[in-house]
């Protein structure tokens, strides 16, 4: 009995000091790794005080539920739009921010039996695969970017994402930046309208690599970190520049160094940096600027420890991007981050400014 | 002892109110409740479908977004489901015709002929296929059913058609492996177990008297199948194929998997297709666009209706075959 009691007390103990705040965010697949990392060390770095719950549910859920107001912040693999920026503004009294924390890209992936080079491509060339207006691997287009490589008289079949993803969004926004006929017969957006008539869709990374791998004269589209891993080849894309850059974690990180707006929202597709490759994209924690104006937090505490837990993010915690396979940021954009965190105010007091600043 | 008499203590006690004339009648309000709440939920479901979609709906108009054949969430935010009604009917028919015979003579072998262990074990292979769920079909699908087909079926008749037949490639399409066919395969051998068991039971439904009966007069085990067995168990055997048709219209992992998820009709036979709970399944947790959101509960509120009617014919179908049959 005197043990049960002790027990009890130990655990009320134990309770009480564990989890006092915990935070609730939803959003994004893609960075869902390097989120579920920050926020398990992040629970050893306050000693258990600050533990985060993340759902990935979709980039588009994501931005849902903040608009919603059912969780503290949401993750998403494109920025909120101007008309949603201003739609949350009206509606809700605050604006939001776009906080970029991890970056990613997406690489085209091929299988052509024989062909151990890796492959050059230009944006137009793959607006035109996934037009359907370049049909076989042989085609003069392709055979001009790679001199000194056999291509096989293939027919070209197309693997894209059947179900809605950011992964689609980047693709399809590069595309439209660098191809005026895609842009005007396709668009982009996290599912699209897809017109290769020689064509397959694919359930999510694994289902387009899974196709690519089985299928002959196939190309698709990937996060760079998935076809890493999964050693599925993948070609070169050429850049504003002119130069063709292979995905890696430098030039993805070099991808971002351009010219930041004030809020951050940026497509960096088709980016004007030398060294960048151009299809990477910032990742985004969103937030209210005003946090008491979002019904999830309760308290001033949360709030606090919610900004507390987004300064980690941008700064210590970027050194577990690399091992992860995702670019950390670069210093400029870190310091845009933190910027944009030192805005966050609860009930009219500037927390933002009095966390970063110390 | 002591039990004895706490029994028969019991026995002489007189029942409270509530077994003698309440307990009737709570009975039947709580059933005639829950009964109530099934109605309600069916209509609710369905009234939520539309009132989700009707956004989408009320741009395109009714017909409109049934018959549209472009699905166009990007750039002009245009949305036609025709290409997934389509698909959705299909590859459940088709899958339907595919099973069908294949799980009839399932049921037959095992009621009729196979000895009583071989019996068993078949059946509870049947029952297992039903167990599995249907992520499962479709990691099989990619992995084992795809890129066999296409290297046992799809390339050779590929190939043979363009050199033979050029007018059949047409109607081929791509032979990747990932397609209509490759989904109604998928989808035939998940719904074979629930026409299979339902047939198996109405089989050995079928009294002894009658089979006995014809026997008797002569016939053989064949003529004793076509002319007693089956017709005597058609209600049992219809109800199972329409129960496997259910299933069918309303399968998506499998399907969403292997199929494709191509969009561009006419439809080709080796090529992509897609279906409307795939659609649903694959589209609705990137939904940004409001209006692309309201057409996947769109998308969801016709299912309903398909559903709806699918299973009203159904079941007429079966009042009919059912009057003609002596009821015991």
């Amino acid at each position: 009995m005197k043990h049960l009691l002790i027990a009890t007390a130990l655990l009320g103990l134990a309770s009480t000091s564990l989890a006092q705040v915990s935070l609730t965010g939803a959003g994004a697949t893609f960075p869902f790794p390097v989120l579920s990392k920050y926020f398990d060390e992040y629970l050893k770095v306050t000693n258990g005080q600050v533990r985060v719950n993340y759902q990935s549910i979709g980039s588009g859920g994501g931005q849902r539920q903040l608009i919603e107001q059912t969780v503290h912040f949401g993750v998403s693999d494109n920025p909120f739009n101007d008309q949603q920026m201003a739609d949350i503004r009206r509606n809700s009294g605050s604006p939001a921010l776009n906080i970029p924390f991890v970056l990613g890209a997406v690489v085209p992936t091929y299988n052509l039996p024989g062909v151990t080079q890796r492959l050059n491509f230009t944006g137009e060339v793959l607006a035109d695969i996934f037009l359907g207006n370049i049909k076989t691997w042989n085609d003069p287009a392709i055979a001009r970017l790679n001199p000194g490589v056999n291509l096989p008289a293939l027919p070209i079949t197309v693997v894209h994402r059947s179900d809605g993803s950011g992964t689609t969004f980047v693709w399809t926004d590069y595309l439209t930046k660098v191809s005026p006929e895609w842009a005007q017969k396709v668009g982009r957006g996290n599912s699209v309208n897809w017109l290769a008539p020689n064509k397959v869709g694919g359930r999510g990374n694994e289902g387009v690599a899974g196709v690519v791998r089985n299928t002959p004269g196939a190309i698709g589209y990937n996060e760079v970190t998935y076809a890493v891993q999964n050693r599925i080849q993948y070609g070169a894309v050429q850049n504003k520049a002119g130069r063709f850059i292979v995905a890696d974690l430098p030039s993805i990180t070099a991808a971002a160094n351009v010219v930041l707006p004030g809020d951050a929202r940026i497509s960096l597709t088709n980016t004007n940096a030398p060294d960048g490759y151009p299809v990477s994209s910032f990742s985004y924690i969103l937030t209210y600027e005003q946090l008491d104006k979002n019904k999830a937090f309760k308290s001033e505490a949360e709030a606090r420890a919610f900004v507390q837990m987004l300064k980690w993010v941008v700064t210590e915690g970027q050194k577990f991007n690399e091992p992860l396979t995702y670019a950390r940021l670069t210093e400029v954009a870190q310091a845009r981050a933190l910027a944009l965190i030192s805005r966050i105010t609860y009930q009219g007091k500037p927390i933002g400014k009095e966390i970063v600043g110390q | 002892m002591q039990q004895a008499s706490t029994q028969s203590a019991l026995i002489k006690r007189k029942t409270s109110a509530i077994y003698r004339v309440l307990g009737d009648r709570i009975f039947l309000a709580v059933v005639l409740l829950l009964a109530l709440s099934l109605i309600a939920l069916t209509l609710g479901l369905g009234y939520f479908l539309y009132l989700g979609g009707s956004q989408t709906i009320n741009k395109e108009g009714f017909f409109g977004f049934l018959t549209g054949t472009t699905w166009d969430p990007a750039l002009r935010l245009e949305f036609g489901i025709w290409p997934y009604v389509v698909g959705t009917l299909i590859t459940s028919l088709a899958a339907l015709v595919l099973s069908v015979p294949v799980a009839l003579a399932a049921a037959i072998f095992t009621a009729e002929y196979a000895p009583r262990w071989l019996a068993g074990i078949i059946n509870y292979l049947v029952d297992l296929m039903a167990a599995v769920p249907s992520v499962v079909y479709g990691i099989w699908g990619i992995f084992v059913l795809a890129p066999f087909l296409r290297e046992a079926f799809y390339l050779p008749v590929f190939l043979w058609a363009s050199e033979n037949a050029p007018w059949l490639v047409r109607y081929l399409g791509n032979p990747a492996g990932y397609g209509l066919f490759t989904g109604i395969v998928v989808l035939s051998s998940m719904i074979i177990p629930f026409t299979a068991a339902l047939s198996r039971d109405a089989i050995s439904l079928v009294p002894v008297a009658q089979r006995e009966g014809a026997y008797a007069l002569g016939a053989t085990r064949w003529e004793v199948m076509q002319m007693v067995i089956l017709p005597y168990a058609r209600g049992g055997i219809f109800a199972g194929a329409m129960l496997a048709l259910g299933r069918a219209l309303g399968e998506t992992m499998a399907i969403a998997m292997v199929i494709g998820n191509g969009n561009i009709l006419p439809y080709t036979l080796f090529g992509p297709a897609s279906t409307m709970p795939a659609v649903i399944a694959l589209e609705l947790k990137e939904a940004v666009e409001d209006l692309h959101y309201s057409a996947i509960i769109g998308v969801g509120f016709f299912l309903f209706l398909i559903a709806f009617i699918v299973n009203a014919t159904a079941s007429y179908l079966l009042n009919k075959l059912k009057v003609s049959e002596q009821r015991f």
